[in-house]
């Protein structure tokens, strides 16, 4: 079963990635950016046939090792 | 006393802490590779700097959960003095032996030059030899250096005097102008700055020997 993790700094947590890809596109020309942020996606293809199960994985991944949760959020969904 | 450096896929600064280390205490430290999971009988570890696992995830995420490093946070836990340098630093604070974590530098660039750092607790076995309130001269080598932590971390941080160091002149955006703290019982020591690249008069300073010259006194 495909899962996607979705990883997301936290509000309040400063972003520079984010700030210079929002000041790149300004230079491009793409007008009225209000705030860009930068995260990470991560696909995991697991033996599990339950979504409920597979997703229940996926958390326990994400609070182990693919996010840090002092500056992170993140998010499971089943493809 | 018995010394041990962990060496990681992507250390590149573990000849420096050997050297350092070597010149403190009379003879070189064993070194132990990230794979080996029993940890031989040792007084002091050291996680060096560099850029283990190619900081794939996040800096220090990867080694922070390498076999070796179950052994390490348990002897930390027993009391085993720890000291992390710079990708050490970020693998300690992965592995939650010390709060907080290291985010990109504020400006997104790689940082390289001397600072000045401000001694902010010459209390303790890693530190002694420091005046309180002494400013150094040392070197910042790193990309990830912008320490960040909740503002009740911080603040109890603060109150319980584990800041050891701070920059006079902040070179990444750290929380505070940290540059290095200590765990509650000051056993554990993460810092940015490369102390054991300043111990010898042609590093250009020799400031960071006290550093190395405390914790091999203390431990002796």
């Amino acid at each position: 079963m495909k899962i996607r993790v979705n990883v997301m700094l936290k509000e309040g947590v400063l972003d520079p990635q984010g700030k210079a890809i929002g000041h790149a596109l300004a230079t491009l020309g793409f007008k009225g950016i209000d705030d860009v942020r930068a995260g990470k996606v991560i696909e995991l293809d697991i033996a599990e046939t339950s979504p409920d199960k597979a997703k229940e994985v996926a958390k326990k991944m994400a609070e182990k090792l693919l996010a840090n949760l002092v500056i992170e959020d993140y998010s499971v969904s089943v493809l | 006393m018995l010394a041990a450096v962990i060496n990681f896929p992507g250390s590149n600064r573990e000849q420096d802490a050997i050297m350092a280390l070597e010149r403190a205490m009379g003879r070189k430290p064993q070194v132990i590779w990230h794979g080996d999971s029993a940890l031989p009988k040792t007084d002091l570890i050291v996680l060096p700097g560099g850029f283990s696992y190619g900081d794939y995830l996040r800096t220090g995420a990867m080694a922070a959960h390498s076999p070796i490093m179950r052994e390490v946070v348990d002897r930390a836990k027993k009391g085993v003095r720890v000291l992390g340098i710079c990708n050490g630093f970020q693998i300690l604070c992965e592995t939650q032996l010390l709060p907080g974590i290291l985010l990109r530098n504020s400006k997104l660039k790689f940082v390289c030059r001397r600072v000045k750092l401000r001694v902010e607790n010459a209390e303790s076995d890693f530190t002694r030899l420091y005046k309180q309130g002494q400013e150094i001269d040392v070197i910042v080598a790193h990309g990830d250096g912008n320490y960040f932590a909740s503002d009740d971390t911080l603040n109890h941080l603060e109150d319980n005097r584990q800041i050891a160091f701070r920059y006079c002149d902040n070179p990444n955006g750290a929380a505070r102008d940290i540059a290095g703290i200590f765990n509650n019982g000051r056993t554990v020591l993460g810092l940015m700055p490369h102390l054991e690249d300043a111990v010898e008069p042609m590093h250009g300073s020799t400031d960071g020997a006290a550093l190395f010259d405390s914790i091999v006194r203390a431990l002796q």
